[in-house]
């Protein structure tokens, strides 16, 4: 069998996605048995003409994590679609926009601001802000512009296939590889795999209650959490009745912590963050608004906790 | 969205007389709605709901073999109904249907008429797309239980529970006071007949206390309605009386010992009453209870006379409250009314000054079993020689409630005629205008002119004791204007009365959400149509009746109650009732088994598959309200006929144009 043509890309993102394909461990050498790279930046020391230089449709298969935030990310996200037989949202950031897309609450002129002129270590007293092209003696400067906001890979170019996770679980990195390198039968194009259908609560061993009211939200430093009761049950937002199941438990299970929402909505939710205030909203036990208000008003940043990895898809989108 | 593939849509816009078409340009609508590639027919008729214009729409339905069918029309809470019969009626599926709203929601609310177009094709846009994922569903029908639950003991309560037992039916009757009898216990005369009000009363308690198929409570609440028409579930919470009244025989001289005293809100606080009481001595029934805050035994449990003295044995201080759960098939809404007691009775000397009563202070100090037996005295016990009432006291104010009550202006002329034969005084009204229209209402104004009263048009703005002549020394000086002859004036009198209106109850708004009816700006149960359905509810199997439904005199009241009545009886007799057919499902792939739906079901129609650790929905049981369908995190639960897709698509139509 020859060997696949492979490649893995970084845009907008952390490189806790690239970590996370390292963390099949020994695996790797499989991998590498059986594939050649051909982009890799956070390992191997590839460059952009090289990519630009392949055939169409070169490579097999292509893991793209991070969100496109600006004009690189877009410019490699087209390059590696056009260079791709598969392309793979990887990870949150990919799929659904993950951390970075938090920023699309905020506008550009005021995310720029904060960070280059107002935050307390930053000294910039002529408030110089980065600018796409700089002119200097030797001559003209050019770095990616900064868009307005975040995209996920899928609203900027065709995506086959999306792996969820932040990052994603590695024994599911494993098996998306496997089934790629044995040739086994794909699923259809746009599948989340990697992934299950029904959200995490079906995994999750936890006990659940059938009366579920919410008095008051509380916060996993100001109770001892009881490690078998549902979070929802203890007043702690848990996200896992809103995101797919498959990431193998690590926060609940693992470090007794709620469920963050990176494995994304199930197929029949259209919006995370709404689906989850709707369904918390549900079960808030008051009929009195001052007292719905001072329960919901727990919650100290309502937005970015329930959209914490799924702003960009979602129907916020971003501010205007 | 996926491509139209129903193209057989018959679109019919309504002009509503010139409700619609005065504000909505229907022409353009027709015009613009004829070009959606999916709508085969749009046509339009002056009253889409009358019998031609629903010939209209049987006809086309007929000749364009049309698939899906859209009104644009009133609300559909008003018509629904009548055009689902349509389709019924042309062998159509009623939920082929789709309502527009484009007069409620449109022609009354927009000023502008180009907008209100544009709304009215934007609207009927969203329900071309959204009737294209309209599905077909089953007629479902249950079985109405016959029993009734008649919140409020006053009048309209008794007078709809005692036509009801009357019928045969079983009836729970919840009061929060400890009798029956309400408000017009507490009167003397009524207006314009001058009978008396226990007369007329009295009886009809006393009948309710020993009616076979009445099941009263007092001193009860309801503390909870789930269920839907036909088949609602009540509790009852039964508050303690610590009176056992299996063992009481209404002796009263439990009542006779008692040494705590505490002011009686029966009486208006114009005398006291013990901590053990019945809140009058016509009281049904006529037993006692105790009242806990104010009992010493309870407080301090030291005392215990009550129990010392009762020979029955009847006194428990153990007595807890105790939760009844009931089946009802209809409920009938009777709670009722409070006095007003605005912030402006203060300018009026109230509190401050002495003889200057409220309407309802006036009530119980003229009634015969009253604290003075129906004398009308001063405080200091000797007679009044002059006295004033002013109308519309927080009434016909935009500052305090802006309504007319209704009922004060014929009161007040009833108080004046009292005065005048029970102690010669002369008497001043101060009114705004006289309203007096009624069955011998306006005969008994002309009656009361000829009685020598003083009327004088015009608002009071103040009563002082402070003297400008020596006339008015040691007398209340009542400062207004008579608009006239256009001069102020100044009256000196003895005593003071205001006429205070009906105000809807405090807690209005907690029965509002227990009932799901919604309440008007002022508290009052808003009917489902103000003129042809007054006594219905938008709560299916829900009925008002009397004065909490809005100011009403007594004949109204018990008009409204004797409505009531009827419908719940029409409910029994029919026997059967149509149920909305859009229930829920859950889809097992999707289920993941959090159990929110469970603890949010209003009608507990979902149970959990421990094998297959799934929530499953009992179809039996589900009223369809979408709870479980919006509360879903994962997208599982799904509500028939408002699936995401048909809002998704409906949304898109607003927004397509």
């Amino acid at each position: 069998m020859s060997k696949l043509n492979i490649g893995a890309y970084w845009a907008a993102s952390c490189g806790g996605c690239d970590i996370a394909v390292l963390d099949i461990h020994e695996k790797i050498l499989k991998v590498n048995e059986a594939c050649n790279f051909y982009l890799w930046p956070i390992a191997m020391d590839f460059k952009y003409e090289d990519v630009e230089k392949l055939e169409d449709n070169f490579l097999d298969l292509m893991l793209f994590n991070g969100a496109v935030r600006n004009s690189e990310n877009e410019k490699l996200a087209k390059l590696l679609r056009a260079k791709s037989k598969l392309l793979v949202a990887f990870g949150s950031c990919a799929h659904t926009g993950g951390i970075p897309a938090l920023a699309n609450f905020y506008k550009k002129d005021d995310l720029l601001r904060r960070v280059y002129v107002e935050t307390e270590s930053t000294s910039n007293p002529d408030k110089i802000l980065p600018q796409p092209k700089t002119e200097v003696k030797e001559g003209v400067v050019e770095i990616p512009e900064f868009y307005d906001r975040v995209f996920s890979l899928a609203q900027v170019v065709d995506v086959d296939y999306f792996v969820p996770g932040c990052p994603p679980n590695p024994e599911r990195i494993w098996e998306v590889l496997e089934a790629v390198v044995t040739g086994a039968e794909l699923p259809p194009k746009g599948s989340v795999i990697g992934a299950t259908d029904k959200s995490l609560c079906d995994e999750c061993e936890r006990e659940k209650s059938e009366d579920k009211k919410i008095k008051g939200f509380s916060r996993i430093d100001k109770v001892m959490v009881d490690p078998k009761t549902c979070f929802l049950d203890q007043g702690l937002i848990c996200l896992g009745p809103v995101t797919r199941g498959g990431c193998g438990q690590k926060c609940i299970k693992g470090s007794n912590m709620p469920c963050r929402g990176c494995y994304g909505l199930p197929p029949d939710i259209q919006d995370q963050g709404a689906q989850m205030i709707s369904s918390l909203a549900a079960l808030i036990d008051s009929k009195d608004p001052e007292e719905i208000d001072k329960i919901v008003k727990e919650v100290p940043d309502l937005a970015g906790y329930f959209y914490r990895f799924s702003m960009a898809g979602s129907f916020l989108e971003g501010s205007k | 969205m996926a491509a139209s593939k129903i193209k057989k849509v018959g679109v019919f816009v309504c002009h509503c007389g010139v409700n619609i078409s005065s504000v909505v340009n229907i022409e353009k609508v027709v015009e613009a709605v004829s070009k959606l590639p999916e709508v085969t027919v749009a046509r339009d008729y002056k009253f889409m709901c009358s019998t031609p214009g629903q010939e209209l729409i049987g006809k086309e339905i007929k000749e364009q073999g049309l698939e899906r069918v859209i009104v644009a029309a009133c609300s559909p809470l008003l018509h629904e109904e009548t055009f689902r019969r349509v389709l019924v009626k042309s062998d159509l599926n009623q939920y082929f249907f789709q309502m527009v709203n484009i007069r409620e929601q449109d022609a009354w609310v927009t000023a502008d008429k180009d907008k209100a177009t544009q709304k009215a094709i934007a609207l009927i846009s969203a329900a071309v797309k959204r009737v294209q994922t309209h599905e077909p569903l089953p007629k479902r029908e249950v079985d109405v239980d016959p029993n009734v639950l008649v919140i409020g003991g006053g009048i309209a309560g008794i007078e709809a529970s005692l036509q009801i037992a009357d019928a045969g039916h079983k009836v729970y009757l919840v009061e929060k006071q400890a009798s029956v009898g309400g408000h017009m216990a507490q009167f003397d005369k009524t207006f314009p007949t001058l009978d008396c009000a226990a007369c007329i009363l009295t009886p009809k308690m006393n009948s309710v206390g020993f009616h076979p198929n009445i099941d009263l409570m007092t001193y009860s609440e309801v503390v909870d309605i789930s269920g839907y028409i036909g088949n609602f579930e009540v509790t009852v919470r039964k508050n303690p009386k610590y009176v056992d009244y299996e063992k009481c025989t209404g002796c009263g001289v439990c009542m006779e010992k008692c040494p705590s005293k505490v002011s009686s809100e029966f009486d208006e606080g114009l005398v006291e009453r013990k901590a053990i009481y019945t809140l009058f001595p016509q009281a049904v029934p006529n037993k006692p209870v105790i009242d806990a805050k104010n009992c010493t035994y309870l407080t301090k449990e030291k005392c215990g006379v009550c129990q010392k003295v009762c020979e029955a044995g009847a006194i428990n201080y153990e007595d807890k409250e105790e939760l009844v759960k009931v089946k009802v098939g209809s409920i009938i809404l009777a709670t009722g009314y409070t006095f007003a007691k605005p912030d402006v009775l203060k300018d009026y000397g109230y509190g401050k000054l002495d003889n200057v009563l409220t309407a309802l202070e006036f009530e119980r100090l003229n009634n015969a079993a009253g604290p003075t037996d129906g004398e009308i005295t001063l405080k200091d016990g000797s007679k009044p020689q002059s006295v004033a009432i002013l109308h519309c006291i927080g009434s016909r104010d935009k500052n305090y409630n802006e309504y007319c009550s209704k009922v004060c202006c014929m009161y007040s002329l009833k108080f004046a005629h009292l005065v005048r034969e029970k102690t010669g005084a002369e008497v001043f009204e101060f009114y705004i205008d006289i309203r007096s229209p009624g069955k011998a209402y306006e005969e008994f104004y002309t009656r009361i002119r000829e009685e020598d009263v003083h009327l004088i048009r015009g608002k009071v703005a103040q009563v002082t004791d402070v003297p400008v002549t020596d006339d008015e020394k040691g007398k209340l000086v009542v400062i207004g204007e008579n608009t006239l002859t256009a001069q102020r004036v100044r009256v000196p009198v003895d005593m003071v009365i205001l006429s205070t209106g009906i105000e809807s109850n405090k807690d209005a708004a907690d029965m509002s959400r227990l009932v799901k009816v919604a309440t008007d700006k002022d508290g009052f149960f808003i009917e489902r149509h103000p003129k042809m359905a007054p006594i219905e509810t938008a709560s299916a199997g829900i009925f008002i009746a009397g004065t909490c439904a809005g100011p009403r005199d007594i004949p109204e009241t018990v008009a409204s109650a004797q409505g009531a009545s009827s419908l719940a009886l029409k409910l029994i007799s029919k026997g059967k009732v149509e149920i909305e057919a859009a229930t829920a499902w859950i889809v097992e792939e999707l289920c993941a088994g959090c159990k929110l739906c469970i603890s949010m079901c209003p009608y507990k129609a979902i149970e959990f598959d421990e094998k297959k650790k799934i929530s499953v929905i009992n179809e039996v049981l589900c009223k369809g309200c979408g709870t479980c369908a919006a509360t879903c995190p994962s997208g599982a639960a799904k509500a028939r006929h408002f699936k995401d897709e048909q809002i998704f698509d409906e949304i898109e139509g607003v927004l397509s144009l």
